[in-house]
């Protein structure tokens, strides 16, 4: 946990589907300018529990407390055969028109085209741009409003290692100016690599929050003696947990 | 929502696939159905052997047809093509050169000649068609008996004639031709005053009361006979039709053909984009994105709408301005079809956000605008009387649940002051799209 006032926290947070629960009394919180990843296995609920704390969906019970959250979805929603300046521009004039801005939608757009390096393809059609490219634009949009929270859904999916990079190195700079940032991801190496606190989702419950060495410690502590799991990375004390949890 | 409509027009015309067929489509039909409405209907083409002698008088009871009059009654409904012989006329058939022959026989004459003689014959000709085509042995076989119809009613025309005239003579009295001599009949007119005038001198007794008998049958079929020329003249058309409409003004052929084609385009464009571009929103993520606090789920339905009503509607003007060009389109109540165009186009946009919101993807909804959209169509021009009633009632609900006929009955009704009631159909299909919307939005929930 952050310990100071978090940027944004969920207590409590219950969600079914049609009578199968997907989330069960998640507490969650990301301090600001706080890195968090979430992780966990699929279906586990990390998804349903991002678009609760970005406000798209209504939980069934428990509480979302927090301001200017910014929710950028796991598959880049773009409209493939306009620009990136027109895609900009469109949701620039949205966010202005929804109150969600002051600021002038075509500023806006501009500021946004050199935060993320593509003022030089504004003109090009999104759906020429690559995974990499379009995830910078499809992040951009959700940074518009100056969100002082980014929640991204698996953010790094398709992309090779040279776009993951460019990717981080562009969110890591919003980090620097004091955005909080939660992503989900599958990747354990990513979240060790670039989150400062990783929580553990699985059958709809939040089973861990901590640093990965407090993963690993836990797990070491579980095992007995030590082992295998014990010495393994991140990825193996990761599966040795939610074995030892029953999942 | 403006900017919502302004970037679906922006995506539209980013697809110049899209873009060329929506100009394209409304020309291309334009032109195929205004060269369809003026182009002249060929005729039928008919091989025609005429074995009877050349300028053969086909004279009975003083009439005369001229053998080349019953060939032009025969070739007046059909294209005829002169052959050398039977077999030629054969041969033109089977070529496909002709859709049918017609043999007229060496005897024809003689046999309706025959016709005004004791002992008649019955005249015929023969009729070669090719079999191999089920539709257009249908269609010769009701132009040959339209054509023969035709022939045999100038000829009855005339047989009445000529038996009007003997009957004239036998009333009235008169000098007849037989075998070139001249032979005078004295009628029963004048047999009746012949005897009228003998009567009073005849002593009373057998003889006399003889005479009156004929006197009295004289003038008796005197006054039948009288009676038996009208009845001749009437035998050749014994029913005349005097045709009374009652009910609505029906729309000229023209108008509802323009109708129907422009309600077809409408539905077609208006549908399919609708329906297409709402579950492309859900295909490219970005509804949840716009939903997120952005825009509300009925702002992006009535963009849907907006954006099917206009261009759906510019679509229907470039389709009634090209097919101005070939007939008459009333100009002067533009604003009245005008209104017709965008009601129909808002239902059928209604409609298409409904089938988009439910379908949820671009294909499922594309096949579902189709097969929902060319049936219902097609159904809505089945005319009433062509099925029975609990079918009639069936297809008058379908229709009335989709926006086809209250689209074609109101810009019938706009494009012709004759065509059905306007504001009715309008009001209709203003229910329609209140309809289709509720629903549409209930599917958008889960969308």
């Amino acid at each position: 946990m952050t310990g100071s006032n978090p940027a944004l926290a969920a207590r409590g947070v219950s969600k079914s589907f049609d009578g199968r629960k997907a989330l069960s009394g998640v507490d969650f919180e990301v301090g600001p300018g706080e890195v968090v990843a979430l992780i966990g296995p699929n279906g586990a609920g990390k998804t349903t529990l991002l678009s609760i704390l970005a406000g798209i969906a209504e939980p069934d019970s428990g509480e979302v407390t927090g301001d200017g959250v910014a929710w950028v979805p796991q598959q880049a929603a773009l409209y493939r055969r306009l620009s990136v300046r027109e895609n900009l521009l469109l949701f620039a004039h949205l966010q202005h028109d929804a109150g969600q801005t002051a600021e002038n939608p075509e500023q806006m757009v501009t500021r946004m085209l050199e935060l993320t390096g593509l003022a030089d393809r504004a003109g090009d059609r999104v759906g020429t741009l690559s995974g990499g490219n379009q995830q910078r634009v499809n992040i951009a949009i959700g940074l518009m409003a100056d969100p002082s929270v980014l929640l991204l859904d698996e953010p790094s999916v398709g992309l090779d290692p040279a776009q993951r990079e460019r990717l981080w190195g562009f969110v890591l700079g919003l980090v620097g100016e004091g955005t909080a940032v939660a992503f989900s991801t599958h990747d354990i190496q990513e979240a060790e690599r670039y989150a400062e606190r990783i929580v553990v989702v699985a059958e709809g419950e939040g089973i861990f929050s901590g640093t990965a060495d407090e993963l690993r410690q836990a797990v070491e502590a579980g095992a007995a003696g030590g082992g295998p799991a014990a010495a393994g990375d991140l990825e193996t004390s990761f599966l040795a947990f939610l074995r030892e949890r029953g999942h | 929502m403006r900017w919502l409509l302004l970037k679906d027009l922006q995506i539209l015309k980013r697809s110049p696939l899209q873009l060329t067929l929506l100009i394209l489509y409304p020309i291309v039909i334009a032109l195929l159905v205004g060269f369809a409405m003026t182009r002249e209907q060929d005729q039928t083409k008919v091989a025609l052997y005429n074995a009877m002698p050349a300028g053969e008088p086909l004279g009975f009871g003083g009439e005369e047809v001229d053998g080349n009059e019953i060939r032009d009654q025969l070739c007046g409904r059909v294209d005829c093509i002169e052959a050398d012989s039977t077999a030629d006329a054969r041969k033109m058939v089977e070529n496909g050169e002709a859709t049918a022959a017609v043999i007229v026989p060496e005897d024809l004459g003689d046999k309706i000649r025959s016709l005004a003689s004791l002992s008649p014959e019955s005249p015929e000709i023969q009729i070669i068609v090719n079999g191999s085509d089920a539709v257009e042995n249908q269609v010769t076989d009701d132009r040959i008996e339209a054509m023969l119809g035709e022939a045999n009613l100038l000829l009855a025309k005339r047989l009445s004639e000529g038996a009007k005239q003997y009957l004239d003579l036998i009333l009235k009295g008169g000098e007849f031709d037989l075998l070139g001599q001249q032979i005078e009949v004295l009628g029963l007119q004048k047999s009746e005053q012949i005897l009228k005038k003998i009567e009073p001198k005849l002593p009373p007794g057998t003889d006399k009361e003889q005479l009156q008998r004929a006197v009295r049958f004289a003038h008796l079929a005197t006054d039948n006979l009288d009676l038996a020329g009208p009845l001749l003249t009437a035998i050749t058309e014994p029913i005349k039709a005097d045709k009374v409409e009652v009910g609505d003004e029906a729309p000229s052929l023209d108008t509802f053909a323009i109708g129907v084609t422009v309600a077809f385009a409408l539905m077609f464009v208006t549908v399919l984009l609708v329906a297409g571009s709402l579950a492309l929103e859900k295909e490219e993520n970005a509804f949840t994105r716009l939903t997120a606090g952005l825009v509300g789920r009925g702002q992006i339905l009535v963009a849907k709408v907006g954006l099917g009503t206009v261009v759906g509607t510019g679509v229907a003007l470039i389709l009634l301005v090209g097919l101005g060009l070939f007939v008459g389109i009333g100009w002067g109540r533009a604003p009245l079809w005008l209104l017709a165009l965008i009601f129909g186009a808002a239902a059928f946009s209604a409609g298409g956000a409904a089938l988009g919101a439910a379908a949820r993807e671009v294909r499922a909804a594309t096949l579902a605008a189709v097969m929902v959209c060319l049936p219902v169509a097609l159904l809505s021009l089945v005319p009433d009387d062509a099925v029975g009633p609990a079918i009639e009632t069936a297809i008058n609900l379908v229709s009335a649940v989709f926006p086809f006929r209250p689209t074609l009955d109101a810009i019938t009704g706009g494009l012709e002051i004759s065509g059905p009631s306007l504001w009715l159909p309008l009001l209709h299909l203003l229910l329609l799209t209140a309809t289709y919307g509720a629903l549409a939005r209930l599917a958008l929930r889960r969308f």
